[in-house]
């Protein structure tokens, strides 16, 4: 078996998951936070919301890289990398979003209005729609892929739908979001990522290890449908 | 690989009995950890949980899968 010395099958970089996961999750619960009014002890969702994201964009990265290997290669081998880290990556970003829901609810969601009138107002949020939008262009994706039968076909078209899809992340979330005006916190310069004056020292301490801890669980999953995929291939094609 | 993995959860497992089991001698003498500081650690305790449950169900698809990729 050629892949045997692929990192899939190493153990080393499962193991550092497994720890920064348990480090998260303990560290993330107990350190001290900075005390702010409207956030309180959600702030510690930075931890967990905020790495779903990092750990999709991360993920999208990937699943690009790998469309444009194929199209240089040809080798299916490439395409269905490209297929299974795009899909992780489309969970992270609904889980994303549903635990940004939550948070939102309440954080943003005004008690003493109607529970319509403050969803109106957060359901207009141009960080929503841009994560929106940056979702269902993925899940077209996934349709345009399984709407072509033939395997070559369906393996270039979806590369370059690929591409599209990732150049698409940028205006959607990286862009538009930062112009309009927003009730999400990281409207200047890069959320999360500054170094100066965003997040206090005692939280980055425990953001950075979760971010990669998150990313490599949704690359540990996605190689072992990668895995699975291999094996059918290699039915198939005996 | 999965030797090392193996050997590598259940370090992680006895890490973690041993931290509970220390957590409830001390109940004996001092302040209940599990009831202090706003019973947070019974919520890290849920969590971790649920995230070894999880990983011990990645870890065994993991080995599924390279039995089946030895046996084809």
């Amino acid at each position: 078996m050629t892949e045997a010395k692929n990192y899939m099958y190493k153990s080393w970089w499962k193991i550092t998951a497994v720890l920064l996961l348990i480090y998260t999750f303990t560290a993330g619960l107990l350190l001290k936070v900075p005390e702010l009014a409207p956030l309180q002890e959600t702030i510690r969702n930075l931890y967990f919301h905020v790495c779903m994201w990092f750990a999709m964009m991360i993920l999208f990265t990937i699943s690009v890289v790998n469309a444009v290997r194929y199209l240089r290669n040809l080798d299916i081998k490439y395409d269905i990398y490209a297929r299974q880290f795009a899909i992780m990556g489309i969970v992270f970003g609904l889980l994303g979003y549903i635990t940004g829901a939550i948070w939102a609810s309440y954080t943003w969601a005004d008690p003493n209005t109607p529970v319509g009138d403050s969803f109106s107002s957060i359901a207009r949020d141009p960080k929503l729609i841009g994560a929106a939008i940056a979702l269902l262009v993925y899940f077209a994706y996934l349709i345009l892929r399984d709407s072509v039968q033939d395997m070559d076909k369906k393996a270039r078209i979806s590369s370059v739908y690929n591409i599209f899809a990732y150049t698409m992340l940028f205006p959607a979330i990286w862009i538009l979001p930062r112009i309009l005006p927003s009730l999400h916190p990281g409207n200047e310069g890069n959320p999360a990522l500054d170094v100066k004056n965003d997040i206090s020292g005692n939280m980055r301490m425990v953001f950075y290890p979760a971010v990669i801890g998150w990313t490599l669980l949704g690359v540990w999953i996605t190689t072992l449908k990668i895995r699975i995929s291999l094996l059918k291939e290699k039915k198939l094609t005996p | 690989m999965i030797k090392l993995l193996k050997s590598c959860m259940l370090l992680i497992l006895m890490l973690n009995i041993s931290f509970t089991v220390s957590a409830q001698e001390k109940t004996v003498e001092m302040a209940d950890m599990m009831r202090s500081n706003g019973r947070i650690y019974v919520v890290v305790a849920v969590m971790l949980t649920i995230l070894a449950g999880l990983i011990l169900y990645i870890v065994r698809l993991d080995r599924k899968i390279t039995k089946l990729e030895k046996e084809i």
